[in-house]
């Protein structure tokens, strides 16, 4: 299958059909915003790698060298479609509107979900591999039950295409036509192991043979990504059922702070995708375009950092919960048996100074 | 009141709860038109249409996966998983997902997902047919798991679950589904005793007797049975078994002193091994004997015609009450 893309390595706008009718209306400017969110996201994920490493974080997974495949899908999105992302969507939840808390609350361990799904229509982020893909359908069969014209978004990686949840998501998502879009992020490497292992036929070739159109796409081509999205999206809102992208990216980073990648791939393999730099093509292309000049990529640079900071800053004053809060939630209506063990806890915690406040 | 089979009372409930919240939709393999294995979900279909009664792919995880979706769009998903055994394909998104989200989301995401099995031997079904996997369940957080023993009890509580804002696993002892019970279909489920309050089945001083599910009619017949030669079996129907209303069982073990505990799933990290630990912390000075444990055995649930061998039946719970009450029996010194 191809990989199609409208902006080539070199920051050269190319012409592509299929493509090119969903960003008929792009504007040099609307690019530079697009090349803005992926400065601010590579930022902030460099800031939390720096704070794991500094101890502030137990765990980071990094989203490095995929901000366009996050940021051009994510763009093509309403403020009312429900997005179920995985754990590494930094880019996707910026996008969505999280707040700098939101970032890093979990990965530091105080909650497991920093921000109310329903404020930025996003679920809390998914460990399980490929479990939101079920949540996603459900939720987009909801959506067609209330007659509504929204669309469930499903963000998950190639490893997660092996997952039975995947392939049962598909299953019900084509049999009941649900609006749901499927995106794959290609990033090559499940962990440790190369994508060859969860498939040698491309991804994005599976959909059809579950009824489910699909395409391929340059995940590190911001305008390819925004505009398949654009595509699928209005394939999903129109009636037509689910759609599903491969956007074909590389994760540059390790798969989490806690992995060493040198032991399982080359430099050279690096040395090339570097090459194919998501932000590097924009900046190009806007150079040559005129749009983005020095005075403007240091205005970027500069809410770069500014975000940067203030995730940072998040991160540092994030309150401790009170231990007695562990057992918050655990119900959403009183349980007999959590409750005792509440008291129980809390009668052990008060012999203690300070008690259980 | 009425007479009717639980199975009966079961597609009642499910009526009255879609006809009480328009967010309640089931989800199951062959519940349309074929209204279920069981029939449970028999004309719901023609009555509420395919929009809510909705026959699924043949993927377990995939039901409950996508009630998950539908519940975070504010549906109450009601799933109806064939044969216990099946559960399984379905066990992470109930543990991991289904269980958990509340409490991930600090209570902003709710799951009211009741999950329908059709629970238990007994009726001479193939492998995988038969299974008693509710341990499981009760050993997960975030999920009630409640196990129904007659038709009055299986049309409130069920309806009491889907009403829930927490997920509910409902076990529905399938060879009871053709015993028939007085239920009042008059008295709305808010009115009744909530779902989680254990019920004194029959009322005894020698020995309590706790159990749930299909097992409750055999320990009832055990302790009329007992009560023929003088002993007085109290009989507790834990109904709930996750949370266990353990102030019912607390005052009938300070009454009687002696306990024995029944079920048919294996011993090993079983409900009864919970109930007996706990009322062994609570209730230790109230003893008079060591606590009794009358399970199906340690075993791959065995094919149909073994069963009976795995069951506890009547004549074993007895054994057990000897056991309780001091008596010299088959098992004075064997081993445990």
């Amino acid at each position: 299958m191809d990989i199609s893309q409208v902006l080539t390595p070199d920051g050269v706008r190319v012409q592509n059909v299929e493509l090119d009718t969903y960003l008929a209306s792009v504007t040099a400017d609307d690019v530079l915003s697009l090349y803005r969110d992926m400065a601010v996201v590579r930022r902030i994920d460099k800031e939390g790698f720096s704070l794991q490493r500094q101890g502030q974080l137990g765990l980071w997974a990094p989203c490095l060298g995929q901000e366009a495949a996050q940021i051009g899908t994510a763009r093509a999105l309403r403020a009312t479609d429900f997005v179920f992302p995985s754990y590494r969507e930094t880019g996707v939840i910026y996008v969505r509107g999280a707040e700098n808390r939101d970032f890093v609350g979990t990965w530091r361990g105080e909650t497991n979900s920093t921000y109310d799904p329903y404020r930025i229509n996003t679920a809390t982020m998914q460990i399980i591999i490929g479990a939101q893909t079920l949540h996603a359908v459900g939720y987009a069969m909801g959506i067609t039950a209330d007659g509504a014209d929204d669309v469930a978004v499903a963000y998950f990686g190639d490893g997660a295409s092996s997952q039975g949840d995947v392939n049962e998501a598909m299953v019900f998502a084509s049999s009941f036509k649900a609006p749901v879009v499927f995106v794959c992020q290609n990033n090559q490497w499940a962990i440790s192991e190369p994508v060859s292992v969860q498939s040698e036929f491309p991804i994005a070739g599976r959909a059809p043979g579950f009824g489910i159109p699909s395409m391929r796409v340059d995940g590190n081509d911001v305008l390819a990504c925004l505009a398949a999205m654009r595509w699928a999206t209005e394939h999903a809102r129109n009636g037509h059922g689910p759609a599903f992208i491969e956007a074909v990216t590389y994760r540059m980073g390790p798969h989490t702070t806690s992995d060493d990648p040198t032991r399982y791939r080359d430099e050279e393999e690096l040395e090339t995708w570097r090459r194919r730099d998501p932000l590097d093509r924009v900046e190009k292309y806007l150079r040559a375009e005129g749009v983005l000049t020095d005075d403007v990529a240091a205005d970027i640079a500069a809410e770069a950092d500014r975000v940067g900071t203030a995730v940072r800053e998040a991160a540092l004053t994030m309150p401790n919960r009170a231990p007695l809060e562990v057992f918050d939630h655990a119900y959403a209506t009183p349980h007999t048996g959590i409750e005792a063990e509440r008291r129980a806890y809390a009668a052990y915690l008060a012999q203690f100074e300070g008690g259980a406040s | 009141m009425t007479t009717m089979t639980m199975g009966k009372a079961l597609n009642q409930a499910l009526r009255q709860a879609m006809t009480d919240d328009d967010k309640v939709v089931l989800m199951g393999e062959d519940i349309g038109a074929l209204g279920g294995v069981f029939r449970i979900t028999d004309a719901l279909q023609d009555e509420f249409g395919a929009g809510r009664v909705i026959d699924t792919p043949l993927a377990e995880s995939g039901i409950v996966g996508t009630a998950v979706g539908l519940a975070m769009r504010g549906y109450r998903p009601v799933v109806e998983i064939q044969f216990d055994g099946f559960v399984y394909p379905a066990f992470d998104q109930i543990v991991c997902q289904v269980a958990k989200l509340h409490y991930r989301t600090l209570g902003r995401v709710k799951m009211p997902i009741t999950i329908r099995i059709p629970w238990a031997g007994g009726v001479g079904a193939a492998e995988h047919h038969s299974e008693s996997p509710e341990a499981y369940f009760v050993h997960t957080a975030g999920l009630r798991v409640i196990a129904v023993s007659n038709p009055q009890d299986a049309y409130a509580m069920l309806q009491q679950a889907i009403a829930c804002d927490d997920p509910v696993i409902f076990l529905e002892p399938k060879r009871l589904y053709h015993t028939k019970g007085e239920v009042d279909l008059d008295t709305h489920h808010t009115d009744v005793a909530p779902m989680g309050i254990a019920r004194v089945a029959r009322p005894g001083t020698d020995v309590t007797l706790v159990t749930y599910g299909a097992q409750v009619k055999t320990a009832l017949d055990a302790a009329e049975a007992a009560a023929d030669e003088g002993v007085s079996i109290e009989v507790i129907d834990l109904r709930s078994i996750s949370p266990i209303d353990y102030e019912t069982i607390d005052a009938s073990v300070r009454k009687t002193g002696r306990v024995v505990v029944t079920h048919e799933a294996s011993r090993e990290a079983g409900v009864a091994a919970e109930v007996i630990a706990s009322i062994t912390e609570r209730c230790f000075d109230w003893l008079e004997t060591a606590p009794v444990r009358i399970t199906g055995h340690d075993i791959p649930y065995p094919p149909s015609k073994l069963e009976k061998q795995h069951i506890p039946d009547l004549d074993r719970i007895l054994d057990g009450v000897d056991r309780a009450l001091g008596r010299q029996n088959s098992m004075t010194g064997v081993e445990l």
